[in-house]
């Protein structure tokens, strides 16, 4: 079960900023490779973005699964609203959903020109 | 501890009857799949929903016994 202080816990980190990525690892070295592609992607979108590091503490590894009833990591937040796992966000990122749905939710996305 | 590809066709299968369902075993190890589900009982739902019924229908072993299963749902088109 979820307890309540790591629910706070959890619930603050989302709240702390507009897109929230709770990962394996951090955004300078993930240390998963779907933690790394959500990562890229991001960082390509030229999105920022703040990094949760489950592997710090057990508690918020298992507490976030239950809190979105999700059962992998990463997962990504806008504006303190689950938006999915790596499969979801790769697949939003190639429908261009991701850029819309950062746009509806008012979040800057400086898109990176493509490197020749 | 892995999992074969008929054993997740067979737990998926039960809970979508109607599902087209397509699996790769992606590196031959029995531990990292991606999976296709394409299923009249996504209508209407958001994506995090499909994959949720889809994990549900898993009965907890995604994320744990499953390691990685890259997975894509769909409604089919009308």
């Amino acid at each position: 079960m979820l307890d309540q202080s790591t629910r706070d816990r959890i619930q603050s980190d989302i709240d702390a900023s507009d897109v929230v990525l709770f990962m394996k690892g951090t955004p300078v070295f993930p240390q998963c490779g779907f933690s790394a592609a959500v990562v890229g992607v991001l960082s390509h979108l030229g999105i920022k973005f703040k990094g949760v590091n489950v592997l710090d503490d057990d508690s918020i590894r298992e507490g976030i699964k239950q809190y979105s009833d999700w059962p992998t990591i990463p997962q990504l937040y806008v504006k303190g609203e689950f938006i999915g796992g790596c499969d979801i966000i790769r697949e939003m990122y190639e429908t261009g959903e991701l850029m819309e749905m950062l746009n509806t939710h008012g979040v800057d996305v400086n898109p990176q020109p493509v490197q020749s | 501890m892995a999992m074969q590809a008929h054993e997740i066709e067979d737990l998926i299968r039960l809970a979508f009857p109607d599902a087209k369902i397509s699996i790769e075993d992606l590196r031959g190890d029995g531990d990292h799949y991606s999976c296709m589900v394409e299923s009249a009982a996504f209508l209407g739902k958001t994506r995090v929903q499909q994959h949720q019924m889809v994990y549900n229908s898993l009965g907890g072993r995604m994320g744990g016994q499953l390691h990685a299963l890259a997975l894509q749902t769909r409604a089919p088109k009308s």
